[in-house]
């Protein structure tokens, strides 16, 4: 598989666009880098994936994407709009749930519509329309703790969704769930992302969630991070759990990997 | 081979939901056992401890000015009850004013802390320091300032009650996940939404733990400005029993104190329990065992 550039989507098409983003923190330890002029576009319903090593600045990038880090150097535009301060219009979904714990279910959600200021009964039967399509059905009024892990991270994604955002940024969501979970909570992503079509950056370190979820992935270097290469996905769309035993999909997966092992991220004894 | 079936599985075998209902059964049957215990047990050792006190004083003969046995501190309790009920309320009523006051002082001045670095910096070495003074110590002060009525008492025991309710609720109001504060921003919402809708829900229970020890040290405060100086409280008619050797009456006055504090402590659980419901406090902990 020859390394494919992110000239493909430069077209002007692009939603999301990020431009020479460098972040470096300042420490006790001394000037910390953790991401070096990293630049992608993804186009308009793009499910685009940051894939890399912990430590490699994913995290920081999704930050400095919603407007809640500021980059060192660099800009980030979302629907040609620049990113100066948090965006409000987008949804995010964070590595744990977030969720208030003495709201219910529908009252985690409701918040986002509180702050929004949407019309209330109309947010309600939406929140209540979401939390069914992602198997919530009769949990609406079940507080966080009563909920299983992988529940409360639908939660929150319902929360992310019921102002119909136009970008979703996903950081590294199911990372804290069982395989099982992790697999499930997949293929409703990409049941919802295929009904709404909207542009989702995903960060994650596991590659075959990258490879499964994503129309393109960016790997990144270890820190500081760049972009080591971009990789287009070209499975056939929905993608099955079957697919996953595909000699395609093994060749992602392998390419991955192998860059890994140049990398030294991975390390074979 | 002749096989001899297990006398237990003869049995027939149970449904699911029969063997719901048994696991239900049991359960609901070991947690009245276990309440029932949490009770019986304490109890018990009250009870126990007592006897040994009534006994103990009658076989070895302890004069009574010495050390009254119970049985006595309970006659002394009965016929001296319209004094202590005086007395308590006038003690209730001092406690109550100086709680009140740390939470009306106290809270803002958490609040400024919170928001205000520069105050924070400037006033909370300050406030720390002070609280290493004995503050026993300034009660005569407050007497000589204030006289012998009320105001000394509820000063004192204002001054002993406020801090933990400055220090929890600053406490409570720091901390917070940053990534409540990001979900925050990224909603939208304002500095007043974000504190009103997010930062004081989630320091709630760290208030309420500075409330619940507040209350406890307004009863400290309240005794010891009536010691110092006052003409009505429990605590100066613990100082006229002493004085007149009636030590029966002290032992009453003292349990009369104890109730008091006991009362008004649970009296700030049940507000707590009305303000925080008990699925949020379980939610707490259920939210650190998944993450």
């Amino acid at each position: 598989m020859q390394p494919t550039s992110s000239s493909s989507s430069d077209a002007e098409g692009a939603y999301l666009c990020l431009q020479g983003l460098s972040k470096v923190y300042a420490t006790d330890g001394g000037p910390v880098p953790a991401l070096d002029q990293v630049s992608v576009r993804a186009r308009r319903g793009e499910f685009l994936s940051v894939l890399g090593p912990s430590g490699c600045g994913k995290s920081t990038l999704l930050m400095i994407t919603a407007g809640l880090v500021r980059p060192s150097s660099g800009a980030v535009t979302i629907g040609g709009e620049l990113v100066t301060g948090p965006r409000t219009d987008i949804g995010i979904v964070f590595q744990n749930p977030v969720l208030l714990e003495w709201r219910t279910a529908l009252g985690n959600v409701m918040l986002q519509a509180e702050a929004k200021k949407l019309e209330r009964t109309a947010a309600n039967g939406r929140a209540r329309e979401l939390l069914g399509a992602v198997g919530l059905r009769g949990f609406e009024d079940k507080y966080p703790h009563e909920l299983s892990g992988g529940m409360r991270q639908r939660v929150s994604l319902c929360r992310a969704l019921i102002h119909n955002p136009n970008q979703l940024l996903m950081d590294e969501p199911f990372g804290a769930l069982d395989a099982l979970t992790r697999d499930q909570l997949g293929l409703d992503l990409q049941q919802i992302w295929s009904e709404r079509r909207m542009t989702v950056l995903f960060v994650t370190h596991s590659v075959p969630e990258a490879v499964f979820l994503s129309d393109r992935i960016m790997v990144m270097t270890p820190r500081p991070g760049r972009v080591d290469r971009m990789i287009d996905i070209e499975l056939p769309r929905p993608r099955t759990l079957a697919m996953r035993e595909m000699p395609e999909f093994a060749r992602y997966i392998h390419e991955i990997l192998d860059l890994f092992l140049a990398r030294g991220i991975l390390r074979e004894h | 081979m002749a096989e001899t079936e297990h006398p237990l599985a003869q049995s027939p075998p149970l449904g699911i939901a029969e063997l719901e209902a048994k696991v239900e059964g049991g359960r609901a049957q070991r947690e009245r056992q276990a309440r029932l215990r949490n009770i019986l047990y304490p109890f018990g050792v009250a009870v126990g401890l007592l006897v040994v006190w009534e006994v103990g004083t009658r076989v070895l003969g302890v004069p009574i000015f010495l050390l009254p046995p119970p049985s006595a501190i309970a006659v002394s309790f009965i016929r001296n009850l319209s004094l202590l009920l005086f007395h308590g309320w006038v003690t209730t009523a001092e406690i109550l004013l100086g709680f009140a006051l740390s939470i009306v002082v106290g809270i803002p001045l958490a609040l400024a802390i919170f928001l205000w670095p520069a105050f924070s910096r400037s006033i909370l070495p300050l406030l720390v320091s002070s609280q290493a003074m004995p503050k026993v110590a300034v009660a005569p002060l407050f007497l000589v300032w204030f006289g012998f009525g009320l105001l000394p008492k509820v000063l004192i025991a204002f001054l002993i009650a406020f801090f933990p309710v400055v220090i929890n609720t600053a406490i409570g109001l720091a901390s917070i996940e940053r990534e409540k504060i990001y979900l925050a921003r990224s909603m939208g919402f304002g500095a007043t939404a974000t504190f009103f809708k997010i930062r004081l829900p989630n320091a709630l229970p760290a208030i309420f733990g500075g409330l619940k020890i507040s209350i406890t040290l307004a009863v400290v405060g309240a005794v010891v400005g009536e010691f110092v100086g006052g003409d009505a409280g429990l605590g100066y008619l613990l100082m006229v029993a002493n004085g007149s050797m009636d030590t029966q009456l002290l032992f009453a006055g003292i349990v009369a104190l104890t109730v008091l504090g006991v009362v008004l402590f649970l009296l700030i659980e049940l507000a707590e329990r009305l303000a925080i419901p008990r699925h949020i406090i379980a939610g707490d902990k259920g939210m650190r065992e998944v993450v």
